[in-house]
């Protein structure tokens, strides 16, 4: 097993045509059981034609229907990616993976607001993964979004961060010490975002095929402070945690529009001392992350 | 993106907002004139810079005739004015904003913000206006009021009347303060801010409410859309450095160490610096060089990074995916050579293409130290310097 996605999993690609969502779907379909899982592309003005063998459909709704679909990643560009994501959850897809990077935060906020009111109102809840974000890969089965699938080993090992080449770093070391993964998730660099640490730490938790977890985050904004205290009640499974930022000046964005260091409580120091009370293995040092994996299981 | 507190002002005024009248001045003689124009007896000159703090360091005086209006604005202007936001060498005052005086019975604080946890915008609103609001917050946190708009309903006459109530301000004054409330609210949204800020909000003696200061982050993801906005924009403020890295597409910030680091991506980059402080350095900016690294942007890179004289060696640490390995090497040989780079370089790559990024590297002939791990990396950097 795994978390969110596997070899079943069928997937649409919103922005397949555009040079961004082109280049990865080729990628993707090359990895694993890809070629099964990328089953359909959206594009409005190209409905009935097909990419890489993959069809286009006018919608999603379309796409889902014809093709049974579940998840949909989006390259779709920032002025036009927040219609998209509200398109999957209109499609009552299960999981929309968003990696677009840019995204105006006002739109963020206004369509995170909609799929809230939706769900209250007893329509399906659709989770979302990102914006500005890798992805998330099962290794072996099925790869959704622009990380090097080569560096992966299938395993029993979770990693979750926000960051791309800081989840590489992680899984590049967890590979070379003969440990793999289980999955990998990247949940973006975004302050207004979908899924987060707390919500990613729960399905590992519930995974029987994760058998630890390295957790990885960043300065600015509440959520790694928020997934450790969730995992000091609840979490079965070691976790080594890291924060990168400590070295980072408060006020200033560092890449991410979410590292941004606000109030007291989200540097790196904080967040670190918060992980360490909560039972976790906290390193100050990220080229230890895999060794430490392996002396706790 | 930041703007002047002028800018910010006019931007309320547009919105509906009431502030005091006031005349941007870019010379003394400008500001004398800007105060005979305005009438009246008193003038508040105020420094235009980015950061705040202002008051404190001498960049806002009160005068009581012309010629203090003028004595003020030539004090002011070209100074060097040292805040808590500006760090310790200061930032050169290049503009004045002259306006009337106001009569101030009771300051408060307003602003609206993107709240992360609840996903909504939050408003907060505090009797302690005219003080620093982080001291408000940490020493009197009960004194902070917030509501959380849904940006879908905007905020309601039933929150804004609220947040006024319960900042004290006087029931005659309640509805000119949901108005400016709900001003700022709509100014914040349509101008795709990150944070409008104004404090003091103030009560004058006739039971007006008016804004004493503004103080605005915009989006830039949403710069595009917000031309009015990117025309605001002072480049005299901006750190040349990372002005000059942003034509490049490069995330560059400088820091207080000697060590300069390239990295891709921002989360590696923040444990790159984080690495060479743990191994007994200090780093001496951040730098992400992003997905895709082309020769011209690595050299760029290093010419920026040299540019500031602490920088005693270098430390490129590359994680290889989409970026290629090969592609990072040719680009750091090429901008060795170019830079005639004279400072210990200790490179680190990992992933795609690693093995022939490392032999071109190798076959330079270029003194670079090569390194397995991010700490094995640092370690080094650290040694060749030291």
């Amino acid at each position: 097993m795994s978390i969110l996605i596997n070899k079943d999993t069928k997937i649409i690609t919103q922005g397949i045509t555009g040079k961004t969502g082109q280049f990865h779907t080729e990628k993707c379909q090359e990895y694993a059981n890809g070629k099964n899982c990328f089953v359909a592309g959206v594009n409005p003005k190209k409905a009935g034609e097909s990419i890489f063998g993959i069809p286009i459909f006018g919608s999603v709704k379309d796409a889902a229907a014809a093709t049974g679909a579940t998840v949909s990643v989006i390259y779709v560009p920032p002025p036009g990616a927040a219609a998209a994501i509200w398109e999957a959850v209109e499609a009552d897809l299960d999981l929309v993976v968003c990696i677009t990077e840019g995204i105006p935060v006002r739109d963020m906020l206004v369509v995170r607001n909609k799929m809230l009111r939706k769900e209250a109102a007893g329509g399906k809840k659709t989770l979302l993964l990102g914006p500005n974000c890798p992805g998330l890969i099962t290794p072996d089965e099925v790869k959704i979004g622009i990380m090097p699938g080569h560096i992966h080993r299938k395993g029993r090992i979770g990693v979750v961060s926000r960051s791309g080449t800081l989840t590489y770093e992680a899984v590049g070391q967890l590979t070379e010490i003969g440990l793999g993964q289980s999955s990998a998730v990247g949940t973006g660099g975004d302050p207004i975002n979908g899924l987060k640490h707390i919500d990613i730490m729960r399905l590992f938790n519930d995974d029987p095929d994760t058998d630890a977890v390295v957790m990885i985050g960043e300065i600015g904004g509440p959520d790694e402070a928020d997934a450790a205290v969730w995992c000091k009640a609840n979490m079965k499974k070691p976790i080594v945690g890291f924060i990168a930022g400590v070295t980072a000046p408060a006020g200033k964005r560092m890449g991410h529009a979410g590292a941004l260091i606000s109030g007291g409580a989200d540097t790196a120091d904080a967040k670190l001392a918060i992980m360490e009370e909560c039972g976790f293995t906290v390193t100050r040092d990220p080229s230890e992350m895999g060794k430490l994996i392996k002396a706790l299981i | 993106m930041k703007i002047h507190e002028y800018q910010g002002k006019e931007l309320l005024k547009k919105f509906g907002v009431v502030v005091p009248r006031g005349v941007f001045c870019p010379s003394v003689d400008d500001a004398v004139k800007a105060a005979e124009t305005l009438g009246g007896k008193v003038w508040v000159v105020k420094a235009q810079i980015h950061a705040g703090g202002r008051g404190k360091g001498g960049g806002v005086k009160v005068a009581k005739s012309l010629d203090e209006v003028r004595q003020y604005a030539s004090e002011i202007l070209g100074m060097q004015l040292v805040t808590h936001q500006t760090g310790p060498v200061g930032q050169k005052v290049r503009r004045l904003l002259v306006e009337e005086g106001a009569d101030i019975r009771k300051e408060y604080y307003v602003a609206a913000l993107t709240d992360r946890t609840t996903q909504k915008v939050a408003m907060m609103a505090s009797s302690e206006g005219g003080m620093d609001i982080e001291k408000v917050a940490h020493d009197t946190p009960e004194k902070i009021l917030k509501v959380f708009i849904d940006p879908i309903d905007g905020l309601s006459d039933e929150q804004a009347a609220g947040l006024a109530t319960g900042i004290g301000v006087p029931a005659d004054s309640v509805a000119k303060a949901v108005a400016a409330l709900k001003s700022l609210y709509q100014c914040y949204m349509e101008t795709d801010a990150s944070l409008a800020e104004i404090n003091p909000l103030i009560l004058e003696g006739n039971g007006n409410i008016k804004a004493i200061d503004a103080k605005f982050n915009f989006d830039s993801n949403a710069l595009y859309r917000q031309p009015e906005i990117v025309a605001y924009r002072d480049l005299d403020e901006e750190d040349p450095d990372e002005l000059e890295a942003s034509k490049f597409d490069l995330s560059y910030i400088s820091l207080d160490g000697n060590i300069g680091c390239l990295v891709n991506g921002a989360g590696l980059a923040m444990a790159t610096m984080d690495t060479i402080k743990l191994f007994g350095a200090e780093p001496a900016n951040f730098l992400d060089v992003g997905g895709g690294a082309t020769t011209e942007k690595v050299t760029e890179a290093f010419q920026i990074m040299l540019r500031n004289p602490k920088v005693k060696g270098i430390l490129v640490n590359i994680f290889g995916g989409i970026m290629r390995c090969d592609t990072i090497a040719t680009g750091v040989v090429a901008a060795a050579r170019e830079t005639h780079l004279s400072v210990p370089l200790v490179v680190r790559m990992k992933g795609t293409n690693e093995d022939i990024g490392k032999k071109i590297l190798s076959d330079s002939g270029l003194p670079i130290i090569t390194a397995d791990s991010m700490a094995d990396a640092a370690t080094k950097i650290v040694a060749a310097v030291s």
